[in-house]
């Protein structure tokens, strides 16, 4: 029954958007009800800019998070494992990675120009911190003990690190990748919306709400990202419950970046 | 020539001594306990033997071989098996973990795995996650995880100390029979007397820290042992009173 319970929630709130705009206490032109909204997102799909530009952003999206997987799991790795690496780098870290990238934007922009480079850099920029800092402390909370008891029996450092550490490490590194899934997101999106003339959700949206004034097509757009991101964090939940079942401890308290 | 020879060993944390003089042999074949109050140094005894810790002092050879890192034939089993076993793995997955670096062929493995877990009891076990298994279980993966590598010696550092009495009862008899089966030498440490004399052909006492061995006892009562007979014998009574005494004093 929470599945009714958690949708009798959504239902109530599309319905107080929905008589707040009936009865005039917002304008309708600002803010259209939900029932404008919904009919506009299945118009939407037929619209070959925002196709263009839905394409465009999930294709960047997945680009900058495989990159921020590979680069922070690479960089994540050799840091847990160097410590005078780590604490060299982590002053840089710390100075980086609170950096919200939607304020890199205009720098960005005026070095990379305003093509797909762009806000991919940015989404990579962005989502690498919370999966290379979740596997760097990762590294330290594999269990000496398991190591050890492996180490007796004289497995290869080869075999310790592909078998066991990645292993252990592996529910914190998932959840890094989670979070950061969202975080490259916005990220994307806002880059979007601020390089003019690119092609993508943030530019369409911008578009359309600025020179259109189509408020309907702007939320529609919204609610569709919005959509995505739910979709792919429960993707990842699935993937965390189905293949690292043993880690739920592991992965609820691996949160560190979050 | 022995099996294991310990020869004026001693360790010591940052000129604190751990262990100060430890000597003794293990003959091919024997199981011997080690029993001492604790925090007496028992398990850095343990792991400067299993090559985990370098010894501050003295030497441990293994047939001959002076230990120095991890010497190739040996296995240990530790008493926190929750920690030591591979939670992603199955317990066949487990057991067979470390055949791979012994260049074993894919027959070869999967038949000493099969082994080791019938020699447990755990054939049936053998798909299952060590998380969905008691403790008493888990440490028999352990065991088995040990038994298929066929080490020339088997180091069991408290291997019972996390179970429950009666499982700890069963998982003793099994040492001695698997150890009866597979022609293993066993070196056991443990801080429970009882446990010293019923499972060991030899004792040794090891006093408070830092470790020596004050007493070697032979425990001479027959085979098989029986948990309700054995510990009533006069012998193990005397043995377990002697070893009382010296661990006191």
């Amino acid at each position: 029954m929470p599945f009714v319970r958690k949708l009798a929630g959504l239902v109530g709130f599309l319905l107080l958007w929905e008589a707040a705009g009936r009865l005039g206490l917002v304008d309708a032109r600002v803010l259209p009800p939900p029932s404008e909204v919904l009919v506009r997102f299945g118009l939407l799909f037929t619209d070959r800019g925002f196709v263009a530009g839905a394409v465009s952003t999930v294709l960047s999206w997945a680009i900058a998070l495989l990159c921020a997987t590979v680069l922070g799991v690479g960089v994540g790795l050799l840091l847990g494992s160097v410590p005078a690496l780590r604490l060299i780098t982590m002053p840089v870290i710390e100075f980086l990675r609170p950096l919200p990238s939607v304020a890199l934007i205009p720098l960005a922009i005026a070095l990379l120009g305003t093509q797909a480079q762009t806000k991919i850099v940015l989404g990579v920029f962005a989502a690498t911190w919370p999966i290379l800092l979740n596997t760097s402390y990762a590294l330290g909370e594999v269990d000496p003990r398991l190591l050890e008891t492996v180490r007796c029996f004289r497995v290869s450092r080869w075999r310790r690190l592909v078998g066991v550490t990645l292993p252990s490490i592996g529910p914190f590194v998932l959840t890094g990748v989670r979070i950061s899934a969202s975080i490259a997101l916005i990220a994307i999106v806002g880059t979007e919306f601020l390089a003019g003339g690119s092609i993508g959700l943030g530019q369409y949206a911008f578009v359309q709400g600025t020179s259109g004034g189509r408020m309907d097509v702007v939320l529609a757009a919204t609610v569709f990202a919005g959509l995505f991101g739910c979709l792919v964090n429960a993707g990842f939940l699935a993937v965390q419950r189905r293949w690292v079942s043993w880690g739920s401890v592991a992965s609820s308290s691996g949160e560190v970046a979050a | 020539m022995s099996m294991l020879e310990v020869a004026g060993l001693g360790h010591a944390y940052g000129g604190v001594d751990a262990v100060s003089d430890v000597s003794f042999v293990v003959e091919p074949g024997e199981l011997v306990c080690i029993v001492g109050p604790s925090g007496c140094g028992k398990s850095t005894l343990l792991r400067c033997i299993a090559g985990l810790l370098p010894p501050t002092r003295g030497t441990v050879s293994l047939h001959g071989d002076r230990v120095v890192g991890v010497p190739s034939d040996l296995a240990v089993v530790f008493q926190d098996y929750s920690r030591s076993l591979l939670p992603w793995r199955t317990v066949a997955g487990n057991v067979e973990f470390p055949l791979r670096d012994r260049g074993l062929s894919t027959v070869e493995r999967r038949s000493r795995v099969e082994e080791a877990l019938s020699w447990v009891g755990l054939s049936e076990a053998a798909g299952k996650h060590p998380f969905e298994l008691s403790g008493g279980m888990q440490q028999r993966v352990s065991i088995a995880r040990a038994l298929a590598y066929r080490p020339a010696l088997m180091l069991m550092d408290e291997p019972f100390a996390s179970v429950d009495a009666q499982t700890r009862a069963d998982l003793e008899d099994l040492v001695l029979t698997v150890r009866a089966s597979a022609g293993m030498t066993v070196l056991l440490v443990t801080h429970d007397i009882d446990e010293s004399v019923y499972l060991a052909d030899r004792v040794l006492v090891l006093s408070q820290s830092p470790a020596t061995v004050v007493e070697t006892l032979k425990v001479d009562l027959s085979s098989p042992r029986d948990q309700i007979t054995t510990r009533g014998t006069d012998t193990f009574v005397r043995l377990r009173t002697e070893i009382a005494r010296q661990i006191r004093r």
